[in-house]
């Protein structure tokens, strides 16, 4: 039980540092804790204790299989976790080129 | 169902091949992308007729596996009248796009991202596994994000990192709603899992994620407490991709998925459409309010799509037949005309090269195809009578006092109004007025952004019609039913997965 909480407090540092932190940097690194937390989640609970790998064979029996399907999700997430990190990189750099620096509070051409 | 599988290949492969040749031949990329839309929209036109013919939803298995197992796509009623919607309305927005786009440079980047959100679109309607919607989702928001961000000037990058933040949590947020489920559970299909619930009966798991999937669909459909992020990635995208997110993503993405996930899975429990009912009261004035205040023309469009969002989550939060028939028909009136108004705001920047609402004036002799397809968009909008959006305003409200939420209704009439007034601040600043110095010299826009916005007003004209019985029958009925049934959708699921 304890570990679900470990992965809860990690998915609030997360948001914590999306929230809170000026940086723009922060906030990413922010973003990738949060994935992070909830790719974990993925995986434990599809956890089980001395289960072996999902893998079908005639001659054995079906005993203690973990479910594959969790990491799979966790897989995929991870994918999709890298695809928008990279495009969020990517306009973070083209932020820093347009107003010189990384700082949330002296990027407000926008209001209303 | 063969054709099942289509919408999503198609856009897909020619997101692919544009993305691979449309460097060197200039024209290519128009006409293809055109080809592909128009045929999507002849193919959706082809699915809503045999759905709603046949009763019965189609379904693809793909590989082959059995649906508890593998990932179904499938096409209901609810899902053909939306593919109908969207593709429809990316059609008129790739006529409009072919001489828009012209400004901007690396018009094949353009396509193969608008294409790429149209395929993640389609996969969200079509799939009937959460876990998959999830992904197809994910593609959409991405390819928004990059396509918000498409100008690339300060303001512009600006947005698309305050839209990205907020949507990575939202998309999280819904990820780990799944995964709560799926724990709790152990099933993604959607028909499966609303069976399970029924038998296993519905834990806590189930209400928490309920909020996370509130947070992460409502985000994506911009009520009113999370609303942020519209305001501004709205006015920095192109005109396109603006009436794209306005008109067809926030639906898809967000009141589709939000509704579909409630009504058809998780069940229609009293204490959510309540929220539902009170968000999207929030949501009709606090728009309507902010949209006044806005000297930006997309902008005010933009608070205006939050507050139009309203009436549609009110309409289907409502929960009567007469309520989900008139959010459906709001949606598809919302789609037309903020579809509309945004080209019109396109083609207002594209001849002016301003979009500040207090620079502007005197446009109607200049531009009178604009003026006039941005009048009947403007009547659409505001509920005056022959024109599609006083029915479906007038149903929403006809069924808050059905249901006795007379307090509901009254906001409602309140929000009219208060769009009724920000739309003739907006056509009294841009198009009435003397003409200023600047812009004695502006021409009406080329011809194919002249000719999609001239569709689009001929819909905001006529479609009113869909709320008669003989037609709506065959369109926005039938998906009302798959919404009021709701946990019916599992066993017309099944008994379509056992014919074979």
């Amino acid at each position: 039980m304890s570990t679900y909480f470990l992965c809860l407090i990690l998915f609030s540092i997360g948001l914590y540092a999306i929230v809170r932190k000026r940086n723009i940097i922060k906030i990413i690194i922010g973003m990738v804790i949060c994935s992070y937390a909830v790719n974990l989640f993925l995986v434990l609970f599809g956890y089980k204790m001395n289960g072996r790998s999902p893998l079908y064979s005639p001659n054995q029996q079906i005993a203690d299989m973990v479910d594959p399907l969790p990491q799979a999700m966790a897989l995929t997430s991870i994918v999709i976790g890298l695809a928008t990190i990279a495009l969020v990189v990517g306009i973070a750099m083209r932020i820093y080129e347009k107003y010189g620096t990384f700082d949330i509070t002296k990027i407000k051409n926008l209001k209303g | 169902m063969k054709i099942v599988p289509l919408f999503i290949i198609l856009p897909l492969g020619a997101a692919f091949l544009i993305s691979l040749y449309g460097k060197k031949k200039k024209r290519f990329c128009d006409i293809f992308s055109s080809l592909i839309t128009f045929t999507l929209f002849l193919i959706s036109v082809y699915t809503i007729f045999s759905v709603n013919t046949r009763e019965l939803p189609f379904i693809y298995k793909v590989g082959g596996w059995i649906p508890p197992l593998g990932i179904p796509l499938v096409i209901d009623s609810l899902t053909a009248f939306m593919l109908l919607i969207v593709s429809f309305i990316t059609f008129i927005i790739n006529l409009y796009s072919v001489n828009y786009m012209e400004q901007f440079t690396a018009k094949n980047k353009f396509y193969t991202l608008f294409l790429l959100m149209l395929a993640g679109m389609n996969g969200v309607l079509i799939s009937g596994d959460i876990f998959n919607l999830y992904v197809f989702f994910e593609l959409a928001s991405i390819a928004s994000y990059a396509l918000v961000a498409y100008g690339t000037q300060a303001e512009e990058l600006e947005a698309a990192f305050k839209y990205m933040a907020m949507g990575v949590v939202g998309s999280l947020f819904i990820l780990l709603g799944i995964a709560f489920l799926y724990s709790n559970y152990s099933t993604l299909n959607m028909a499966d899992m609303a069976k399970t619930l029924t038998t296993q009966g519905v834990n806590k798991a189930v209400a928490f994620a309920s909020v996370l999937f509130i947070v992460g669909f409502g985000l994506k459909a911009a009520i009113v407490p999370f609303h942020a992020w519209l305001a501004d990635a709205h006015p920095a995208a192109p005109a396109p991709i603006s009436a794209m997110l306005s008109g067809i993503l926030i639906k898809s993405l967000g009141i589709y998925s939000l509704f579909r996930v409630f009504y058809n899975v998780l069940g229609a429990n009293h204490s959510f459409l309540t929220l539902f009912m009170f968000l999207g009261t929030i949501s009709i004035v606090t728009g309507g309010l902010l949209a006044l205040g806005q000297t930006d023309l997309k902008r005010m469009l933009a608070y205006s799509s939050i507050s139009q969002i309203g009436y549609v989550v009110l309409g289907l939060g409502l929960g009567t037949p007469m309520g989900i028939f008139g959010g459906l028909l709001h949606l598809f009136n919302h789609s037309a005309f903020k579809s509309l108004l945004f080209l019109n705001a396109g083609a207002v920047e594209y001849a002016t090269k301003t979009r500040d609402i207090n620079k502007l004036g005197g446009l109607r002799k200049k531009m009178p195809v604009t003026f006039n397809t941005s009048l009947i968009a403007t009547m659409g909008i505001s509920g005056i009578p022959p024109f599609n959006g006083f029915f479906s305003k007038l149903l929403i409200i006809f069924a808050c006092i059905q249901s006795k939420h007379i307090g509901y209704g009254l906001w409602a009439i309140v929000g009219s109004i208060l769009t009724i007034s920000y739309f003739m601040k907006l056509q009294k600043n841009v198009f009435f007025g003397p003409l200023p110095k600047e812009h004695q010299e502006t021409n009406e826009v080329p011809f194919l952004m002249k000719t999609s916005m001239v569709i689009l007003s001929l819909v905001c004209i006529f479609g009113g019609l869909a709320a008669l019985p003989r037609i709506s029958k065959y369109f926005v009925k039938p998906a009302e039913k798959v919404l009021f049934e709701g946990k019916e959708y599992k066993n017309i699921v099944f008994k379509v997965v056992n014919e074979k």
